[in-house]
């Protein structure tokens, strides 16, 4: 079966969702099994199309529930074969049993996340709360600030993902509606370009090599589930993060766009930063930028890969600054953020230890503004003035009612 | 339990039927195959029974009826011949008993620990045909 190429411009006007899509198709994907959900939808739609219109030689698998279209996958790629999806929300909260699924039995998925807050109430706009529910299972998360990234991030996804020492699961965050939605500027790579970074699908220990039976999805008890479990861990702790560094190295010089596992501006000399992922990084830039105008020497860290978490990079990142706001987009449920727990676990045992506050914000898709970053650097000047936190570690930003803070 | 340790064993959730490359499985019998320690026909069951069958192949036709109900692949034919019961993997469901058509049945459960050769000994008559 053949397929027609497609001839892009240089720079494509493309929101995220579209930038994925076209992705999928590059990757020339075999088999994509998906349940759409708001605001993910026209990723797998965009496939569809390529597959129907030829532009795609592969399957398109209808399922009916985000659960079936894991389970879909996972079969497809135990099968031997090049498997993507995408999901947000309600739907990627079906998807968790099969994702730790995936990871435990070692299939190569490449998942497309548009961040969307969980219900109740019911809301389909961007929060971080599907990315964090999908933190423990197994899988590598890459967070994308813009349609750009999200573009350049699933050749990554694929390459690391499918790499026989690595052969983890993974998935590309984007922002619900922020990015999925914003038509911006992408600069695109050619068909044959892209393919060849990724290179053909290697199958390993595919059911569709008769010579070789396996089978897939076994059950162990007490007796080897740790090992299996130690295995993973182990591999997604040291074999991760040097193949995601390699991958970026080779994007950069097939493209000149670098990436990097945590994302600096502006902190070679900064006294205040912030930290945070995916839109709001880019807002912060532009924040810090203006700070450093008033005379606060402010910056901002994006994490860019979430799991495996950076623990390391982090802690270079954060070499003699002063005072760090960590900004989790997920409601916490009774803790600190998520990513103010980790990174403070980074930091704890180094010697130059700043002072570390958290921020709750963007709940359900509530704005996080200019305003309340210009607030936010200057509480954390403050806090190096003082050499101590002058207030509580937890701060809900952008919340209407008396000032909610704990801790 | 094997002593292997976590760095010791394939990646995935994932076990090998046969150790190396096999061709043409189908047309080979099971006896001929290179089945792996993974693999459960390298295991046995035997414990789970509480009832065995027994074969009486006097009375057999080699009708291929049990041959094909049992759940566990338990019965051996070879050449469309009955010649027993595979007693590692049966697990003494009985099915094959319920299916026999002969009079008397060719295969009848008795207790585990019930001694073959009385059984077959003291094999029940044809049934008489009431007129």
């Amino acid at each position: 079966m053949a397929f027609d190429k497609m001839e892009l411009r240089e720079t494509e006007v493309w929101d995220g969702n579209f930038a994925a899509a076209q992705a999928l198709r590059q990757a020339q994907v075999d088999v994509v099994a998906a349940y759409p959900i708001t605001p993910s939808t026209p990723i797998v739609e965009g496939y569809a199309k390529f597959l129907a219109d030829g532009y795609v030689e592969g399957e398109f698998v209808m399922v009916e529930s985000e659960h079936a279209a894991m389970s879909g996958c996972i079969g497809a790629a135990a099968a031997g074969g090049r498997v993507a999806t995408a999901t947000s929300s309600q739907g990627f909260a079906l998807m968790v049993e099969t994702l730790y699924q995936a990871s435990g039995m070692r299939l190569p998925i490449v998942l497309n996340v548009v961040n969307r807050a969980l219900a109740a109430p019911l809301n389909v706009n961007g929060d971080h709360s599907d990315m964090y529910l999908g933190r423990d299972s197994g899988w590598i998360q890459l967070d994308a600030y813009s349609p750009q990234e999200a573009y350049d991030l699933n050749f990554i996804a694929f390459k690391v993902s499918e790499d026989h020492d690595v052969r983890l699961p993974a998935m590309v965050h984007q922002d619900g509606f922020m990015t999925s939605h914003t038509a911006q500027g992408v600069k695109t790579i050619d068909d044959d370009t892209a393919y060849g970074f990724i290179g053909d699908f290697k199958p390993m220990n595919d059911m569709l090599d008769f010579d070789h039976p396996v089978t897939h999805g076994v059950q162990t008890e007490e007796d080897w589930h740790f090992e299996h479990k130690a295995r993973q861990h182990n591999d997604l702790m040291t074999k991760v993060m040097p193949k995601i560094q390699a991958a970026f190295d080779d994007f950069e010089k097939l493209t000149g766009r670098k990436y990097n596992i945590v994302e600096s501006y502006d902190m070679d000399d900064a006294d205040v930063t912030v930290v945070c992922m995916g839109t709001s990084v880019e807002t912060a830039r532009e924040v810090a930028k203006e700070m450093r105008a008033k005379g606060i020497k402010a910056g901002v860290v994006g994490i860019r890969v979430f799991r495996p978490f950076p623990f390391e990079e982090i802690k270079a990142a954060f070499k003699n600054v002063k005072a760090i706001a960590v900004l989790d987009r997920s409601a916490p449920g009774g803790t600190p953020g998520a990513m103010f727990n980790e990174i403070a676990g980074a930091l704890y045992n180094t010697d130059d230890r700043a002072l570390l506050s958290g921020y709750i914000y963007g709940l359900g898709g509530r704005d996080l503004t200019k305003a309340h970053l210009v607030d936010l650097y200057t509480e954390l000047q403050a806090n190096v003035d003082a050499g101590k936190v002058t207030t509580p570690l937890q701060q809900f930003i952008g919340v209407r009612g008396p000032k909610l803070a704990f801790l | 339990m094997q002593n292997n340790g976590w760095d010791e064993f394939e990646i995935g959730a994932m076990l090998r039927s046969f150790d190396g490359e096999v061709k043409d499985i189908a047309t080979t019998l099971q006896e001929d195959r290179n089945y792996s320690s993974n693999n459960s026909f390298t295991a046995s069951v035997a414990d789970w029974r509480i009832e065995k069958p027994v074969f009486n192949k006097d009375f057999c036709i080699d009708c291929q009826f049990c041959w094909i109900y049992c759940p566990d692949i338990s019965i051996i034919s070879r050449d469309k011949k009955m010649i027993g019961i595979d007693m590692d993997h049966c697990k003494g469901c009985g099915i094959c008993v319920e299916v026999c058509p002969t009079n008397p049945k060719s295969l009848l459960m008795f207790p585990e620990q019930a001694d073959e050769e009385a059984e077959l000994a003291g094999w029940p008559e044809k049934d008489k045909e009431e007129k």
